[in-house]
């Protein structure tokens, strides 16, 4: 395979807090591929976000720092970049569209205004040139009657359709990587298919590669490729996603996607994952998930594990589970 | 499946050590408070021993040591009375300080009550918000020169006019403040259960508008030290010889080419009790502020 | 006794004045709502943001007053004339659980204070049967005693969320509105919630009226479902009906834009178009803008919820 667009390796995110440095992302590796789409998965607090935004270097400096790894876009490192670098990415090579479409609107300014404020600073469109760029976006994440919908204040817009100015905005110079963190968590399932199955398209007709981070599986397993599942801070499955549904590997895995509510059958009870994540500044000897675990051993609380291989594609953070598998296999 | 974002801060917030504790823990480590507690509160102990560190009577007119420079004997110097301005300036300190304390005492219980009303009871509302803003058309000194001038030149009449000149703003903060969180879902909560209205004005909606208030007082504290100093360099503020800030510049200003002293050290208490206040407010405007709190 | 109702919702209908730059105008929130829950029984009632589900809950605790129409609770008119007086009488017998576990805890209230917020306003209980009353409820919802004297943002989202709950069971309600109680929530907690709710259901034999907006989660608690689509019910049918046979298109359009959590699943072409604007609702049924099957009388002509089947209604010309 050749080298991957976006590659993290060994990040370790620290966030100070009263008490000193915690922290909230450790050891995580995880590639995208050229026009890969893979997603991101896990509990509220797990790291997602962290991560996300790790990429793009959006930390608050005095805050937040990385020790060690590495975010290699196209084989150089963001974490060494300048920050004159840095903008130049933002943007125009990787771009991303949050949860929130409301709050990441300016109330202000027309939709037109803020699309072409980014092709403005990135590709220098002014005047008439991005005015027809702009509408030409509008169409492109399906607005209806853009021409006309384009002098519209956000607040005017219903939720699906700021979020679709948001992806506008996003895909504007043509990203290569658009990092979406939970872009429709707000929306209602009708209209959050709608834009999946936009993202879709817009993947194919642009060859963007794509980061989709979310805690639903049912969007992951529909939309991703690859699933990197993470738990307190940490990667502890990584697998193509037939794969991670079929058979899963990490107990915490098998948890998240047997909790999920049927749709087509009916059971007296859900099913849970006992207890809750903990958070960055709680230690917890061994694999961070023991403490939940159905299938803990008495090993599993003393040596943290590692990042294993378990068949091609497919690796977890969980020894014992790994072994058992292998086991099978033979 | 909406706001799962929200989340997160919050759980990082759920390991925290409990609040009052963790409120206290980060003031104390904020630097501008510690700055700014630190003067005020020394120069509130120099204030209230004032009796005992003074080296004589504030009022003792000794005419041989009339304009002596600072020096040794006389730290800050003497005024055109052979009085000790260092006596002065401290016993000053006593009455800027209760003044500024008292008006903020009594225009934050004003603003609390009035602006907590104007949310909840809305038939009140227009009513009193008119009144704030006919008393807010008035640039708040002017109006406490009235006031005060009206009252005559006593130290209560001082604290009346700048109570009444600083409650309109007060007022207005309380009042947003609460109209925000009566809206909150635990009001309503309160409300399903049948609680009246008095019951979650006491128990949500005031409490939840303390932090901005406390903060709007630091800067209140300030103002009224320094209006204070302006009424009495009037003259309708504080009579001599009971010694204010304001006063003693006042008293110093027709001299003030021949004796700067007279007027420089007042004029340095004033600014320095009035930064540290800024300073203090400053701080718990960060400390207080929810957002921070929660991102931590 | 068994087969009355004890909420029975008629012709309810809501209207907000909305300012905007152009003037006031009005706000169709409710047109005409219609359903009853039965005692031990839960109505999942489940529609697009801005249906109008919130509303009708709120009317039913009467935190909202009602346009017109009748809302009986426990056989009380709460919209009639002395509407105030009869929903003070069924008072202690309603509670509400809100969707935001962090809005709906006061944060500068320990968990024993707000936990006990209700008993102290119903009043009458000495010092230590409240203070026991308390620590049975921390119980009851799986929260450790010593939370009472913690305070809401020491607790995740999901322990927040059993906080209000051991908040609203305090006075033994018999009715509990939850309008969206997971919803803010990850699937793993939410999953908790839902069990509890469950648990608590058959224990103290509560009846529900579930508002949410994932299908799945509704399909585990309810018993019987109601759609809503912008501002009145499209369709009601029991859980194991309207999963397996949605009548309704705007049902349908729901269940198939519902993600899977299976790789292999096909779904079928998503429903296009948007919500109508409640300001300015189209003529006849509501959703014939975004439904295939639309036909020359759906754009001109209401269709009203009528019997389609056993315990089944539905409100659309198809059907007719
Ligand atoms: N600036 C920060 N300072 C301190 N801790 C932080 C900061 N940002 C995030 N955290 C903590 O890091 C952990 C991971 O947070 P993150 O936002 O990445 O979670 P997430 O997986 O995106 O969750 P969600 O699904 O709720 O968005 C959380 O425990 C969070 O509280
Ligand atoms: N107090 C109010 N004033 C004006 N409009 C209101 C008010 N309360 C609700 N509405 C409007 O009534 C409509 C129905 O709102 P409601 O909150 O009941 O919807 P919902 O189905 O609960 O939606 P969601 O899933 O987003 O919670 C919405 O268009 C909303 O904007
Ligand atoms: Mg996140
Ligand atoms: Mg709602």
């Amino acid at each position: 395979m050749a080298v991957p667009l976006l590659s993290i390796r060994n990040l370790t995110v620290q966030f100070r807090v009263d008490t000193g440095w915690v922290t909230a992302i450790d050891d995580v590796s995880l590639d995208v591929g050229t026009g890969d789409c893979v997603g991101v998965v896990g509990e509220s607090g797990s790291g997602k976000s962290v991560t996300a935004l790790s990429v793009l270097q959006l930390h608050d400096r005095v805050t937040t720092r990385m020790p060690s790894g590495s975010i290699l876009y196209q084989g150089d490192d963001l974490l060494r970049a300048k920050g004159s670098t840095m903008r130049r990415i933002r943007g125009s090579e990787i771009a991303m569209i949050f949860q929130d479409p409301m709050s990441s609107l300016n109330p202000v300014l027309t939709v037109a205004d803020q699309i072409s404020e980014t092709l403005r600073q990135h590709q220098g469109l002014t005047g008439a040139a991005a005015r027809k760029r702009v509408i030409e976006l509008l169409g492109l994440v399906r607005i209806p009657d853009a021409a006309r919908r384009a002098d519209d204040y956000p607040h005017r817009l219903s939720g699906g359709m700021r979020q679709r100015v948001m992806i506008a905005m996003a895909i504007a110079c043509k990203p290569r990587l658009l990092i979406a963190d939970e872009p429709t968590t707000a929306l209602d399932v009708t209209i959050q298919a709608q834009i999946l199955e936009l993202l879709r398209d817009l993947r194919r007709e642009l060859s963007m590669s794509v980061m989709l981070i979310s805690h639903d599986l049912g969007v992951i397993a529909e939309f991703a490729q690859r699933v990197v599942v993470m738990y307190a801070g940490r990667v502890v499955e990584d697998a193509p996603v037939t794969q991670l549904f079929r058979r899963p590997v990490h107990p915490y895995t098998m948890g998240l996607i047997a909790a999920v509510p049927a749709l087509d059958s009916d059971a007296p009870r859900l099913t849970t994952i006992a207890g809750r994540i903990p958070g960055p500044q709680e230690i917890i000897p061994g694999c961070r998930f023991s403490p939940r675990c159905a299938l803990v051993l008495q090993g599993c609380r003393e040596e943290p594990p590692s990042m294993q291989m378990v068949s091609d594609g497919q690796s977890a953070r969980c020894p014992p589970r790994i072994q058992v598998l292998d086991v099978r296999h033979v | 499946m909406t706001d799962v974002g929200i989340g997160a801060p919050a759980t990082a917030a759920a390991i925290a050590a409990p609040r009052g504790h963790g409120t206290l823990r980060r003031l104390l480590r904020h630097r501008s408070f510690l700055i700014g507690f630190t003067i005020i509160a020394l120069l509130a102990i120099l204030a209230l021993l004032a009796p005992l560190i003074a080296p004589v009577d504030p009022s003792a007119m000794r005419v041989r040591f009339r304009f002596r420079p600072p020096q040794a004997a006389f730290w800050f110097g003497t005024d055109q009375f052979g009085r000790d301005i260092f006596t002065r300036v401290l016993y000053g300190t006593r009455i800027s300080l209760f003044v500024g304390f008292a008006v903020c005492v009594v225009s934050g219980l004003c603003s609390a009550i009035l602006g907590v009303i104007a949310a909840q009871f809305r038939r009140l509302d227009s009513a009193i918000m008119r009144l704030m803003d006919a008393l807010m058309s008035f640039p708040a000194i002017l109006l406490a020169l009235g006031i005060a001038a009206a009252l005559g030149p006593r130290v209560s009449s001082v604290i009346i006019a700048l109570t009444v000149a600083y409650i309109p703003a007060g007022v207005r903060i309380v009042r947003a403040a609460a109209l925000t969180v009566r809206e909150m879902d635990y009001v309503q909560a309160a409300q399903v259960s049948g609680a009246s209205s008095l019951r979650i004005v006491l128990r949500h909606i005031l409490p939840n508008c303390f932090s901005p208030l406390l903060v709007h007082l630091t800067f209140i504290f300030a103002y009224a030290m320094l209006a204070e100093a302006a009424l009495s360099f009037l003259g309708v503020g504080i009579q001599p010889p009971i010694a204010s800030w304001g006063n003693i510049i006042a008293e110093g200003r027709d001299y003030a080419t021949q004796a700067w002293w007279v007027m420089l050290f007042p004029g340095i208490a004033i600014s320095l009790a009035a930064l540290s206040l800024n300073l203090l407010g400053d701080a718990l405007g960060d400390m207080l502020d929810p957002r921070l709190k929660g991102g931590e | 006794m068994s087969d009355q109702p004890i909420v029975e919702v008629r012709d309810l209908r809501k209207t907000f004045s909305v300012k905007h730059a152009g003037g006031v105008s009005t706000l169709h929130a409710l047109s005409g709502v219609n359903f009853e829950i039965m005692r031990g029984e839960t109505l999942g009632l489940v529609g697009e943001s801005g249906s109008g589900k919130t509303t009708a809950g709120r009317i039913l605790v009467g935190l909202v007053p009602a346009g017109s129409g009748s809302v009986r609770l426990f056989g009380h008119d709460i919209t009639g004339a002395d509407g105030k007086v009869q929903l003070a009488k069924v008072r202690t017998r309603l509670q509400f659980v809100f969707q935001d576990p962090y809005a709906s805890l006061n944060p500068r209230m320990r968990i024993g204070s707000a936990i006990a917020e209700p008993l102290d306003i119903a009043g009458g209980l000495s010092r230590k049967d409240r203070n026991d009353r308390v620590a049975e409820l921390l119980d009851l919802v799986g929260l450790p005693k010593t939370s009472i004297d913690r305070y809401p943002h020491e607790f995740s989202g999901g322990q927040r969320q059993r906080i209000v709950i051991a908040r609203a069971l305090a006075l033994n309600p018999e009715f509990v509105v939850c309008d969206e109680p997971v919803s803010a929530l990850d699937v793993s907690m939410q999953a908790q919630i839902v069990n509890l709710l469950l648990d608590l259901q058959d224990r103290l034999g509560l009846s529900y009226l579930f508002i949410a907006h994932d299908l799945a989660v509704v399909r585990a608690v309810s018993t019987r479902v109601a759609v809503m689509y912008a501002g009145s019910i499209v369709e009601t049918a029991p859980k194991s009906q309207i999963y397996s046979d949605p009548q309704h298109p705007y049902s349908r359009a729901l269940l198939d834009a519902v993600p899977r959590a299976d790789p292999d699943y096909v779904r079928h072409p998503v429903v296009s178009g948007e919500v109508p604007s409640l300001l300015d609702p189209p003529p006849g049924c509501s959703f014939h803008p975004r439904c295939p099957f639309a036909f020359e009388r759906c754009r001109v002509e209401v269709p009203i919820l009528k019997e389609s089947g056993p315990d089944r209604r539905v409100a659309c010309h198809l059907f007719a």
